[in-house]
């Protein structure tokens, strides 16, 4: 798996060996996930990106990325700081656009549309492709309740049963039993773990086909972190998640598919994908290798 | 165990934390300081001596000062005044009408500016407008009267006996007799057009720091621009809105050329913004400074101290309205 095409037609027994290759304590989470055979039932979408390259200004920082991402999969995305994996993931749901001297190249498709082609109306596509931030950004101006219900609001959605779908985003982001005698509180009023998962209840309530999540636990405490963890194999089964991170436990916790990002001081490049548990027992590549073993990064 | 606590040695009495400063900020402090009271000093001062002037005339007028409209001076023979009649009601309603409108269009216009320039206009063009405003703020207000007089005043009559023929059923649309120049409408848009450029300035730099990731959280989850404003940037920024339109209001209520050159001053209380006549304290101060007697100079005074007054009343409400409304978006 050193060239750069993807990795879609890969066999189910070696997912089964992801949840082998996880630590004892959170075996729980990795076997719920696997029980539900992330990308053998296919859900009718897919992610693909063909021949993505970014850049700030005139400074190259992505070059010729070229993934799949299956529905119903896990990716995670790693790579040494800087090596453009942020800036990859912000491509997916055009958030890359935002910065003014920001450009791309290639093709990013969603059901096989590329989400680039003129005419798109960007809003829909970030709707179906959500994303969750390092940083909990929940609005301060909102309730609890109305944060995670802002989507709606914010896509000018109509949706007749709001309270079923407030209960149902919080429950599956593990949040419902923390917070459902204080939904009329202010976002800001939880802690740092809460408001990242009130964060993934907001992504969740516009019903998005694929959820980003950018260093998701970085800033978060382990238990706030494992339960984003089991929040991420519940999802699992009824999404696509791309995720990057910096652990590699993480990593080979949560996820179906590792691709290796690395940067030489040029364009950051994608050296290697495969399953995560080839990523971590067997990497093709030495530097794959040297990294996910700790040697450099 | 009840033993046990109360035996525990009470805790020690809390220290007290101090420092010793080096003398170089010893020194700047008290220079920063004499800064910071300067403004306070100056200010007592003014109230100070516009109520040594004017608060014998309050005193005798009484409340008469603010509800009547009369301004009268009868000279005897001999030139020492026999009779006089001082009363600001009007200027007070022609004050508060012109302002107001001031404020109900000219804050619109300088949020949509406002929001213009942040999030929609690009490169040269947000450069050119933001130096446009910015020069339109130190623009002299005599300027803005002239051009009010002579240029906008043909329209903005036309527009006013538009409306009067259409609403003029509501009593403020209605006039006694068709005399629509130098009408509180007509003075109150002339501010409008003043006040833009602070307004606008303030809400920018307040929409300016909206912070990032709220934009891109709402942007995320597929928002428009516009839905995108109205729930990250409006309940960030409406603190700064209120503080700036209060900016305005005052700059509104102050201000003395241009509403001399384009509002008729009438000494009766006026109440149909499209009828010309009114007035403004200011511009009364104005009007009859220059051939004032004594006695009338310190009624104008008097005037000066109301105006005074109703300017930091309007400065405690803003704060209010700030502390109430401004701060959940924060
Ligand atoms: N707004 C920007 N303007 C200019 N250059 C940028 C900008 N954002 C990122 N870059 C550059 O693009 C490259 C890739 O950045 P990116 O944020 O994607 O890295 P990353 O892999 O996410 O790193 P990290 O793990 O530290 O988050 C870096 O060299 C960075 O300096
Ligand atoms: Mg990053």
């Amino acid at each position: 798996m050193t060239d750069n095409k993807g990795f879609q037609d890969n066999d189910k027994e070696e997912k089964m060996t992801t949840s082998h290759a996880t630590p004892a304590s959170l075996s729980s989470v990795a076997s719920a996930r696997t029980m539900s055979q992330p990308g053998t039932t296919l859900l009718g979408t897919g992610l693909e990106t063909r021949g993505v390259h970014a850049w700030f200004g005139k400074k190259h920082v992505l070059s010729d990325i070229s993934l799949d991402f299956a529905a119903g999969t896990v990716t995670a995305l790693i790579g040494p700081s800087g090596c453009g994996k942020s800036t990859f993931i912000r491509t997916l749901n055009r958030m890359h656009e935002f910065i003014p001297t920001a450009a791309m190249a290639g093709e990013v498709l969603l059901d096989g549309k590329d989400v680039y082609a003129p005419g798109t109306d960007v809003t829909k596509i970030r709707l179906r492709v959500g994303m969750v931030f390092q940083k909990p950004n929940p609005f301060p101006s909102m309730t609890i309740g109305q944060n995670v219900l802002s989507g709606l609001k914010l896509a000018q959605i109509k949706k007749s049963n709001t309270d079923e779908l407030l209960e149902s985003c919080l429950t599956r982001a593990g949040l419902w039993n923390e917070v459902k005698d204080r939904l009329g509180e202010h976002g800001g009023a939880l802690s740092g773990g809460q408001q990242q998962r009130l964060c993934i209840a907001r992504s969740l309530a516009v019903e998005p086909q694929v959820l980003l999540m950018d260093e998701p636990c970085s800033a978060l405490d382990p238990g706030s972190t494992f339960r984003i963890e089991e929040t991420i194999a519940e999802l699992a089964k009824s999404m696509t998640i791309v995720i990057v991170t910096h652990n590699m436990q993480q990593a080979a916790r949560v996820s179906d598919y590792t691709a290796f990002f690395l940067s030489d001081g040029g364009p950051g490049e994608m050296i290697e994908a495969a399953p995560t548990s080839k990523i971590f027992s067997s990497p093709q590549d030495k530097r794959t290798e040297d990294y996910v073993t700790g040697r450099f990064g | 165990m009840s033993v046990e606590l109360s035996e525990r040695p009470a805790p020690p009495a809390p220290r007290e934390i101090t420092t010793q400063p080096r003398r170089s900020d010893q020194i700047f402090r008290i220079v920063v300081t004499i800064g910071g009271m300067a403004s306070l000093v100056i200010l007592g001062l003014i109230a100070l001596f516009l109520s040594i002037k004017g608060l014998h005339i309050l005193t005798e007028e009484k409340l008469g000062f603010i509800t009547g409209s009369a301004w009268e001076v009868i000279t005897d023979d001999t030139g020492s005044i026999a009779e006089s009649k001082f009363g600001i009601g009007a200027m007070l309603v022609g004050t508060f009408l012109s302002a107001m409108i001031a404020i109900l269009v000219g804050v619109p216009i300088s949020v949509l500016s406002a929001l213009y320039l942040t999030f929609y206009a690009n490169g040269k063009v947000k450069k050119f407008l933001i130096s446009v405003i910015d020069l339109m703020a130190a623009f002299p207000s005599l300027l803005f009267g002239f051009w009010g007089f002579f240029v906008f005043m043909s329209s903005a009559e036309y527009w006013a006996k538009l409306i009067n023929k259409y609403l003029g059923f509501i009593p403020f649309f209605d006039v006694p007799t068709p005399i629509f120049e130098r009408s509180p409408f007509i003075a109150g848009l002339v501010l409008a057009i003043m006040i833009i450029p602070i307004v606008t300035s303030i809400s920018r730099e307040i929409f300016d720091q909206t912070p990032l990731d709220r934009i891109q959280a709402a942007y995320a989850l597929g928002a428009t621009r516009l839905a995108m404003i109205k729930a990250v940037v409006i309940p960030f920024g409406r603190g700064g809105i209120i503080g700036g339109a209060m900016l305005g209001l005052g700059r509104a209520m102050g201000e003395t050329v241009a509403v001399y050159t384009v509002l008729n001053v009438v000494y009766q209380i006026n109440w149909q913004i499209l009828f010309g006549a009114g007035g403004n304290v200011a511009s009364l101060i104005l009007l009859k400074f220059g051939e004032a007697g004594p006695a009338e100079v310190d009624a104008l005074m008097a005037a000066g101290l109301v105006l005074f007054i109703l300017t930091l009343l309007v400065n405690a409400v803003a704060d209010l309205l700030i502390n109430r409304f401004g701060g959940k978006g924060r």
